[in-house]
Parts: structure tokens; C-alpha cells; sequence
């Protein structure tokens, strides 16, 4: 598995230019290798999306090999500038990728690939008759958030401010799983979650849509590190989740288009491009 | 095995086990370097002043504590059962209540839900008719803890008390003591490095659980958020927290570990008078 011959070069960079079009031309080099394995530290979040997106990805280049690590983004982060061997990084948000790429200097330029919402989570059937955040403010419900250290823990707090609702959670989840687990078990009567998480839960729990003016939008960066071991194959992967092909699979999973990110991120985007023109670093 | 004579003549390890010895000690010893390496000397007293930390470290400790009464309570007297009475079925009862040491924490915390949980198999009676909901609580912390804990005091107690001579406790019987009587006054006594030694395990693994607890009992400030789970929400935004609070509890754990040890776990160094523990040093 480890390693596989690596033919049919030409083959797969043709049909890398072929299908992915302007995406794959923005960060690849024509006479890449796209063999071998290709490790990909992605938020817990992504656990679906991205495990579908890697068989598509291995499906189009049969030498690659896709390997995941999923998990909060901040062990991801810390895990890699701890000197993890990844080639890619999704995080779930923009401060976790600043770590990688301010901090440590350890990966390149990041691109948003994905957006993502919040929902409240409910039992199914919504028992409680829960119609919007102001519902949580009751002290009889039990309501799980994840913690204000997690990235969907800061949102919710937001939301909650958006809202102008006093809300005590039950308990701050260390993630996003502990959440929909705790309202899918009934243990917990309400908690708010990814609008994807709830697409995932499937027929075990019920959304409740919170709206766009008190709404957050989550983004999600990806960048190729620094120490990649298979750059070639990491700007790959990230230029096929940023294609049709991988937005396609993330429309499926809930996520919206990365067009939907706030508007205030196109100043770091420009900063961060700046900063790209005079000193290109290669590791 | 010599228990007093050993410390005594300073017995000399042959050269080969020694090398060994030392390169277990360092194996322990490295990780902490490490850590304490890494520690941000700098930023430990605004972190523990900070708050938080008091609360989480004292929760930590009376959990803990009531985790170990508990462990000791029921873990004596099932220690008791196993060692000493024949009867069909003991195996698959030692297996079944030591199960939670292999069982992964997460996965305890779970199975503590499907049981007394809010919906659990026999929580939701609790529910119904005594309106007691014990998820989210600080009970539930302290079940948790004793769930994963106990064993390790059974197992210590059960192999001491396998290893008494039985003649001793035969001997009071015939003199006309009671079994009750006989167990206190005379296996109790035999046995008390054991149970010290089993309870101190049983106490450290209760400090350090984590899994079980933010699965079973969430994590709120104050009401179930120990220090583990204090570190390890810390971690998703500060590492340098999470080191100052993790050198917080090893401080905590190291005190009472070398306090103890030498004081109550060994055999040999009886403060004097104490004719029946000799009873543990014979073979």
C-alpha cells in the first residue's frame, strides 16, 4: 500500500488538467506525481464529506492513496506544528488555520472550500416544541453547546448574542459528535450543531432552523503544508475538493459554497496574497 | 520474597536488570522532562490565578475521594466474594466486573447512559418516578470515576487476600469469633497494604478519568468539569493552559503518590508493633 509503483504519469496529469480544469492549473505544476499516499488532517466536521471525496479522488488518480486524520481542528493544528507528517489541512475555521500559517509559517496560501451554518438540534419529533433559540432560554430544557474553546462553541455564543438569549447550556461538549450523541440519546433536549451534523444525524435527531440574520457562517480553509511529504499530491487533493467534483459532494453533505463566506475574510485573502509575491518559500 | 532484610542489606540488581531498570525509569521520567520543558514558566501564575483552575482541582479531589470511599465500600467485600467463595460462575463475574479497565472510557460513559440514563433501561424509572435525572450532575462524575476506578482495588484486594493464609482466619473462627469478626479484626488488618495499595490506584485512576466522565456527565464548570476535562477543553485554544493545569494535577498526584508509598504501601517498614503484617511477607 505504502509504496506503489509509481506509473502512468503522463496519464494521470492529463487527465488531471482534463477534468479539473482551471482549478487544478491554479496550484499545480503541470508534471506532478499524483501517486503515492496522501495524508489529510481534516476537522471532525468533514469526516463524511471528505471520506467520500477521497474515493472519488482515488477513483480519478488509482495511484493515490488518500489517508485521513480526523479531529478537532485545534489538535489537528497543534499536531502538524508538532511535526506530523500531513500534506493537507482542512480546518473548521480561520483561527486554527492561522495557527498553521501565521504561527508556524507551515502551510501556504489557504482557500476557503466550504461554508457551513448552525442548526438546533432536537430529538425526532421535537417533543419539547422547539421553534428557535428563544425556546432554549427555558431553564427546565436541558441544552448542550459544545465549549467556547471549540470553534462551534464561539459560534453558538454568538448566535446566542445574535439572538439577544440568555442561554445556560447543561454542558460544554469538547465537540461537535458529543452534542448530536447527547440530543439523539435523549439525554439532552436541545443543543446547536452544524446545519450538517444535522444532515448526518439522519432519522436519530430533527433540525430546527436558526435564521440567516441571527445566523453564523462558518468557513472552512484548506492549505497544503509546508513539510508535505507529497506536495504534489496534496495541491492535488486540494485543488479536487476545491472542483466541481469535490463541491458537489459537500453540496450533498449540507455544506454551503464557499462564495457564502462573510464578506470581512476577503481582507485577510488579499493580505495573505500580498505576502505571497514577494517571499515565495519553499520548504 | 525478603520484605525488612532488603532494605536492610541494599541488595545489589545484577548489572543487566539494572540497565533495564534504568531505562524504565527514563522512559517515565522522559515525558514529564518534556512536558515541564515545554511549560511556560512565564504565563503559570496569571493561568492560575485566572480562575477556574480552584474550582476544577477541588471537584477533581472530592470526586476523586468519594470515587475511592465508594471503590472501597463495595470493592472490599466484592474482593472478598471472589477470592473466597466457590461458587459457579466466579470467572465470568471477576471478568464481567473488571471489564471496565479494558473497556474504552468513551464507550463506559456510553453504556453508563443506555443504564441510568435520562432514557436509559433502568434511568428513565428514575425519571418517572422519583424525578431524578443523573446525567449532568456531579453524581454522575463520581459514578463514572467509581466505574472505572473500582477494579483496580478489587484485583489488588482479591490477590492479597488469595495469598493469606486462611489457617489465621480459621484460628480466630475456632477461638469464637465471628466471621464478620474475623474478617475486621484479623484478614482486614493482613491485608491493609493491599487495600492502601489498591485504593491509591483506584484514586489515581479516578483523578485522571476523562472519557467516561464528558461522556456520561458533560463538562460544566463547577458541577462536573474536572481537571482532565478542564486540560483538555483548555488545549482547544491555549496549549500553554493546558500545560500549566496538567503540571497542576501531576504536582497534585506526585505529592500524594511519594507520600504514600513509603508510609502505607510497604511491608517492611512498619512503624512498629505490628506483629500481623508480617502475615503479608510470608510466602
Amino acid at each position: 500500500m505504502r509504496s506503489r509503483p509509481k506509473i502512468a504519469i503522463t496519464f494521470a496529469t492529463l487527465l488531471a488538467a482534463a477534468t479539473l480544469g482551471t482549478a487544478a492549473s491554479a496550484s499545480t505544476t503541470p508534471d506532478a506525481i499524483i501517486a503515492g499516499e496522501i495524508t489529510v488532517f481534516a476537522a471532525a466536521s468533514l469526516t463524511d464529506s471528505f471520506t467520500a471525496i477521497g474515493e472519488a479522488f482515488e477513483t480519478e488518480y488509482p495511484d493515490a492513496d488518500v489517508t485521513f486524520n480526523f479531529a478537532a481542528s485545534s489538535d489537528l493544528v497543534s499536531q502538524i506544528n508538532e511535526g506530523a507528517p500531513a500534506d493537507v489541512f482542512a480546518s473548521a475555521d480561520r483561527t486554527n488555520m492561522d495557527k498553521l500559517t501565521d504561527a508556524a509559517g507551515n502551510g501556504d496560501d489557504p482557500q476557503t472550500f466550504a461554508t457551513n451554518s448552525l442548526a438546533i438540534i432536537v430529538e425526532p419529533g421535537n417533543p419539547e416544541g422547539i421553534t428557535g433559540i428563544e425556546s432554549l432560554a427555558d431553564p427546565d430544557l436541558i441544552v448542550v453547546t459544545c465549549a467556547p474553546e471549540v470553534p462551534i462553541g464561539a459560534y453558538s455564543q454568538q448566535v446566542f448574542e445574535n439572538a439577544g438569549v440568555e442561554v445556560e447550556p447543561d454542558s460544554f461538549e469538547e465537540n461537535v459528535k458529543g452534542v448530536v450523541t447527547k440530543v439523539a440519546e435523549g439525554e439532552a433536549d436541545a443543543g446547536l450543531v452544524y446545519t450538517t451534523d444535522v444532515i448526518a444525524a439522519g432519522d436519530d435527531a430533527e433540525g430546527v432552523d436558526i435564521p440567516a440574520d441571527i445566523n453564523v457562517v462558518a468557513e472552512y480553509p484548506i492549505a497544503v503544508t509546508a513539510d508535505a511529504p507529497n506536495p504534489d499530491g496534496a495541491s492535488m487533493f486540494e485543488a479536487f475538493v476545491l472542483s466541481d467534483a469535490g463541491q458537489t459532494v459537500l453540496a450533498d453533505f449540507g455544506f454551503g459554497p464557499p462564495e457564502a463566506a462573510p464578506s470581512d475574510t476577503t481582507s485577510t485573502d488579499s493580505s495573505a496574497a500580498d505576502s505571497t509575491v514577494p517571499e515565495t518559500t519553499e520548504a | 520474597m525478603p520484605g525488612r532484610r532488603s532494605r536492610r542489606d541494599r541488595e545489589r540488581l545484577p548489572v543487566p536488570a539494572l540497565a533495564l531498570a534504568v531505562i524504565a525509569i527514563a522512559f517515565f521520567a522522559l515525558p514529564f522532562i518534556g512536558l515541564l520543558w515545554r511549560a511556560p514558566w512565564s504565563a503559570a501564575w496569571s493561568t492560575l490565578s485566572g480562575g477556574g483552575v480552584g474550582t476544577a482541582l477541588r471537584l477533581s479531589i472530592v470526586c476523586s475521594l468519594w470515587a475511592t470511599a465508594l471503590s472501597a465500600l463495595f470493592g472490599v467485600p466484592l474482593a472478598w466474594l471472589l477470592a473466597r467463595v466457590d461458587f459457579p460462575g466466579r470467572g465470568f463475574v471477576r471478568a464481567l466486573c473488571t471489564l471496565s479497565m479494558v473497556l474504552p472510557p468513551v464507550v463506559g460513559g456510553v453504556a453508563l447512559f443506555f443504564a441510568i440514563g435520562r432514557r436509559g433501561l433502568f434511568g428513565q424509572y428514575l425519571d418517572r418516578w422519583f424525578g431524578i435525572t443523573i446525567p449532568f450532575t456531579t453524581t454522575a462524575v463520581v459514578i463514572a470515576q467509581t466505574f472505572v476506578a473500582m477494579p483496580f482495588l478489587v484485583l489488588t484486594v482479591e490477590a492479597a487476600l488469595r495469598q493469606l493464609d486462611r489457617r489465621y482466619d480459621e484460628a480466630a473462627r475456632t477461638l469464637g469469633a465471628s466471621r464478620w469478626y474475623a474478617f475486621r479484626r484479623v484478614t482486614l488488618p493482613a491485608i491493609r497494604p493491599a487495600l492502601v495499595a489498591g485504593a491509591v490506584l483506584a484514586w489515581a485512576r479516578a483523578l485522571g478519568e476523562f472519557g467516561a466522565t464528558i461522556t456520561f456527565a458533560g463538562n460544566y464548570p463547577g458541577t462536573t468539569q474536572t481537571m482532565p476535562l478542564a486540560i483538555y477543553i483548555a488545549r482547544e485554544s491555549d496549549q500553554d493552559k493546558a500545560i500549566v493545569l496538567s503540571l497542576v494535577l501531576i504536582a497534585v498526584s506526585f505529592a500524594v503518590l511519594a507520600g504514600l508509598r513509603d508510609r502505607w504501601m510497604t511491608t517492611g517498614t512498619g512503624t512498629g508493633g505490628d506483629g500481623r503484617r508480617a502475615v503479608l511477607v510470608a510466602p
